[in-house]
């Protein structure tokens, strides 16, 4: 986990470049005509956000999630229920209506999937290891299949928005508009977390996924810090889940996947775990390979599989690894 | 009665059929340490080749063995290739490496054999039903799965408890370091065990061609199921594979039999249909959560 | 003077043609070529394709480009591919969608923007009743039909009452009752499976027990499959006839279920058997470009080309006017081969529908053969609700 002063220089110069690339891609995509790099991109950014907070779990809290895509589903339901709601006039439960303002939404979004993983984690968390990757699925699949049989919300069919959510002083529907509000929320999220991987909270997380006994004997209740991080990680997840219902206008049961949960795992590997702006460049590579190979050949996944084995042989830190030359 | 009796039956037969599967992944996770998400994709291999040689030759037991040998094999090659490296890694990195050898085996069997499902059925001597008590009439097929299952696992028993590779095996997953200071060839044993893990893939796969459809990404469904059941029993522990194996096959079997009567009681018909259906399809994950929540190791945690 | 007149109207000609050839009208398929439903869209894509083969890279003598992308049945990943069909390559005209699912995440959103989607396989009810858009067209079916057909069957035969199964997510429930719609005796029990369950022993066991006089079943693809192979290794395929859509008993999956689903009746719209010229010639040259006979994604897919064929053939080639594609689409004047094919009011076809058995063939494999048009000029239930 040191780094070198010249891999910290390197990552500094990745992570700029990084930012003003994304900044500036809208502009160069309308200038050359490449319009649909906009949508492209904003599902990248989406997804990055998600794999930065399963990179929260995984790589500072140790906490192996692989049902991570549930608190994704969260956040994508909330916003899809509230919008049919407000869309058809009718309560919520008989009590208060639906909306499709943001700045209701999304918050509720967030709130719901951590309140999600408030209780999937204060269980979870009495596992570790192996146990805890797989009880982290069972809960998935549990609110998968609970999807899948909502039949007032579409089930396994998923539930078609009409348009975006409303921001006041901002039109969503507008691409541009809303790749900026998507790339605002991941660089706000990032920067939350780089603060918080490197306060005294973080330092904490880090023990206690190192050695859980010793910050126990310290008188540190590691377990609660690991619930919170859990939280906060879903908390990430259900705003991903929020703006990705927004960006296709449509929320499935297919978001909960375990298969979903796998592949932001992929994402948060090929990237580099860990390092919080890795899983930004795992996503974006992730997505990109796949739309770029299935362009090429329908059996685009006889070329994916191996790459990603090429990566986990020959780039132990993930890409982000190799390109700031981290060491151990 | 019959009827509880037959789903009874029914519970235990896809408990065996889950053993099958499971007994290769906790000994590979058991003895290597080595999170295998490609696990599924050998039990495909094993449906693939098995129906392949069954319809070539005539011969089901033909099918059996080419099965097992496609899947103990290109097992090992995946070990000496891929996995062999990871040992030493996180299980991330076993994580991230399997999930691509899942996309690369999915694909690789369209190519192969084409999109559609793949013919193979039951073959004429295990044919038709046979009555085990009276109004209870059970598949002979299935009858011969649970027969082939329990054969396993005493084969299984045998070779860990009374062989001298059972022995090795045993110590190397204690103390791989001593092991091979005693100058046992531990890389070829991570090997053979890897490939017996993959060969007994195979044989559920072979086993389940004739029952199940047998399509590309046919593993993935079942390999839910069989993390679920080596989670319950404690990972790495035989025993604990057989009793989850046979936890999960009831309880799914009977959650999907008796749950939606169960709420017809005091719920209108369609609306105890669609809870009881959606509630039987997460019945066995609750089980595992359950399990969990009670006893976090598993019911047979191995010695670590 | 007549020479010059001549060589005015060669150029004029030549101007025309090269205007026509110079910019290809482009299709983008949206459609599933891989995880286990991956042979639906390759038989969708290669009925298409050969009605553009069969007129040298054309539709009704315009020059197409057909734009191919796997969905992996994923709603999502469908939006994005329509995106870019959309916005980098002016996209037009779509189709190729295999699950209602993808369909109802993708349609709504790209037919408001303009695009003309030709739907080769989904049908769902929501696309067909109040969501119906004029952008829009089935050339399949609307989902339920293939069920109310066997509905009816089941209904005029002699059985009293019907044991029904189907997956549990909205499509198990509009399919049952697509069938109880024309089904109108007894229902003895109706049973929710898991979506992807492969075991059916504890459901064959309770059909066992309920005794029904029949059983009709929705259970696409491989859980199909599984539900075939094990109702009849339990014996009762001999005991308890059963029934299903067509979506089961397809040629490709019944080289995988074989003997087992003999006898089994179901309903279709479309059989290779049908005796029309278009589809004895469409049988025939499928046959012989792919070596297999066509299930009928592919005949969906086929008549989706000759449609657009047909529409590109009125406009010229020219999609600039939208609405006189449109309307040359409305008018179905394509031989299709259906045989009776005409668009309702919702754009949903108007067609006859078959029940079909599985034979033997004498080389061994199994087909199915029709046995009874059930309806004639067919019309889905949801037509009414189109306000269009």
């Amino acid at each position: 986990m040191i780094e070198s002063p010249s891999s910290s220089k390197k990552k500094l110069i990745l992570v700029t470049a990084g930012a003003l690339f994304l900044a500036a891609l809208p502009v160069a995509a309308t200038w050359s005509g490449d319009v649909y790099l906009i949508s492209l991109f904003t599902r990248v950014i989406i997804y990055a956000l998600a794999a930065v907070s399963l990179d929260l779990l995984i790589g500072y809290g140790g906490l192996i999630s692989l049902g991570h895509a549930a608190f994704v589903g969260i956040g994508g339901y909330v916003t899809g229920i509230l919008y049919v709601h407000g869309f058809e006039g009718e309560p919520l439960l008989g009590l208060f209506g639906g909306t499709d303002n943001a700045l209701v939404v999304w918050p509720l979004a967030v709130l719901v999937a951590a309140g999600f993983a408030l209780v999937i984690g204060s269980l979870s968390l009495r596992t570790s290891g192996m146990h805890f990757i797989m009880i982290t699925l069972a809960f998935a699949q549990m609110l998968y299949y609970f999807a899948v049989g909502l039949e007032k919300y579409g089930g396994d069919d998923g539930l078609p928005l009409y348009s975006r959510n409303s921001l006041p002083g901002l039109d969503l529907g507008d691409d541009l508009q809303f790749y900026y509000v998507c790339l605002f929320c991941l660089a706000l999220f990032l920067i939350l977390t780089s603060r918080l991987v490197s306060s005294r909270f973080g330092l904490v997380l880090r023990g206690a996924a190192g050695n859980m006994r010793r910050i126990l004997t310290l008188g540190i209740p590691g377990r609660r810090y690991q619930l919170v991080c859990f939280m906060i990680g879903g908390a990430g997840a259900g705003l991903a889940g929020a703006l990705l219902a927004n960006q296709t206008e449509y929320v499935s049961p297919t978001l909960l996947h375990w298969t979903v949960s796998g592949e932001l795992m992929v994402m948060v590997l090929l990237g580099g775990l860990g390092s919080l702006f890795g899983p930004v460049l795992g996503a974006a590579v992730y997505l990109l390979l796949e739309e770029i190979l299935a362009m090429y050949t329908e059996h685009w996944m006889a070329y994916l599989g191996p790459i990603l084995i090429l990566v986990v042989l020959f780039a132990k830190h993930g890409l982000f690894g190799v390109l700031t030359g981290r060491e151990d | 009665m019959i009827l509880f009796a037959e789903q009874i039956l029914n519970g235990l037969q896809l408990g065996i059929t889950l053993f099958l599967m499971s007994a290769g992944l906790t000994l590979v996770f058991g003895i290597m340490k080595v999170i295998n998400l490609a696990h599924g994709s050998f039990y495909m291999i094993g449906a693939y080749v098995g129906a392949t040689v069954t319809a070539a030759s005539g011969s089901f037991l033909a099918g059996i063995l080419a099965a097992l040998g496609a899947a103990g094999i290109s097992g090992m090659v995946v070990e000496l290739i891929v996995l062999r490296e990871l040992y030493q890694r996180d299980h991330l990195d076993q994580v991230l490496a399997t999930f691509g050898l899942i996309f690369f085996f999915n694909e690789l069997t369209r190519i192969i054999w084409g999109k559609q499902p793949l013919f193979m059925d039951v073959p004429t001597w295990l044919q038709g039903n046979i009555e085990i008590m009276a109004g209870l009439v059970y598949p002979v097929y299935r009858l011969f799965v649970i027969g082939v299952g329990c054969l396993t696992a005493l084969l299984l028993w045998f070779l860990f408890s009374r062989t001298r590779l059972g022995m090795q095996i045993r110590a190397g997953a204690s103390n791989r370091r001593m092991v091979s200071a005693l100058g046992v060839n531990i890389k070829l044993l991570y090997t053979l065990v890897f490939g017996l893990g993959t060969l007994l893939a195979g044989l559920a796969g072979v086993m389940a061609g004739p029952i199940f459809a047998v399509e590309s990404g046919m593993g993935e469904s079942i390999l839910i199921l069989t993390f679920v059941v080596i989670v319950i029993g404690g990972i790495g522990s035989v025993k604990g594979a057989v009793i989850g194996a046979l936890l999960v096959g009831l309880v799914d079997t009977l959650g999907r039999a008796f749950l939606p009567q169960l709420f017809r009681l005091f719920l209108s018909s369609s609306v105890a249909d669609g809870v009881g259906a959606s509630l039987a399809s997460m019945s066995i994950y609750i089980l595992m959560a359950a399990v969990l929540i009670l006893r976090p190791k598993g019911l047979f945690p191995s010695h670590d | 003077m007549k020479r010059l007149m001549m060589l005015v109207l060669a150029t004029a000609i030549l101007g025309l043609a090269l205007g026509a050839s110079a910019e290809p009208v482009k299709i983008g398929m949206i459609t599933t070529l891989s995880t286990t439903a991956a042979y639906l869209g390759e038989d969708i894509r290669d009925g298409f394709q050969l009605a553009v083969d069969q007129e040298g890279g054309r539709l009704g003598g315009v020059d197409v480009e057909l734009l191919v992308e796997d969905d992996g049945a994923k709603p999502e990943k469908a939006n994005q591919i329509a995106e870019r069909y959309m916005k980098k390559d002016g996209v037009k005209i779509m189709t190729g969608i295999v699950f209602s699912n993808v369909a109802i995440a993708v349609v709504p959103k790209v037919v408001r923007d303009g695009v003309v989607y030709l739907s080769a396989n989904a049908g769902p009810s929501q696309l067909a009743g109040k969501g119906c858009n004029e952008n829009y067209f089935s050339v399949s079916y609307q989902n339920d039909n293939i069920d109310e057909v066997v509905g009816q069957y089941v209904n005029d035969s002699a059985h009293q009452n019907v044991y029904l199964i189907a997956p549990n997510y909205p499509a198990g429930k509009d399919h049952l009752a697509g069938f109880k719609r024309y089904f109108k005796k007894e229902i003895k029990a109706e049973v929710y499976t898991k979506l992807g369950q492969s075991d059916y022993a504890a459901e064959i066991a309770a059909i066992r027990a309920a005794k029904p006089d029949a059983v009709f079943f929705f259970l696409p693809g491989g859980m199909g499959v599984s539900f075939i192979k094990q109702y009849a290794q339990a014996g009762l395929n001999e005991e308890i006839p059963l029934y299903g859509p067509a979506f089961s008993f397809d040629e490709r999956l019944l080289a995988a279920v074989g003997p087992v689903a003999l006898g089994v009746k179901n309903g279709s719209q479309w059989s290779h058997d049908l005796d029309n010229p278009a589809n004895r010639q469409f049988v025939a040259a499928y046959r012989e470009k792919y070596g297999r006979t066509p299930t009928l994604y592919a005949s969906q897919g086929y008549d989706t080309a000759r449609l657009i064929g047909s529409a590109l053939k009125v406009v010229n080639g020219n999609l600039e006017d939208l609405a006189a594609f449109k309307a040359a689409l409305r008018k179905a004047d394509f031989e299709s081969v259906r045989g009776n094919f005409s668009f309702g009011s919702n754009q949903h076809p108007v067609q006859d529908l078959y029940i079909r058995e599985v034979v033997k063939t004498d080389d061994g494999n199994y087909t199915n053969k029709t046995i009874q048009k059930v309806f004639t000029n067919h019309v889905d239930a949801y037509a009414a609700e189109c306000k269009m």
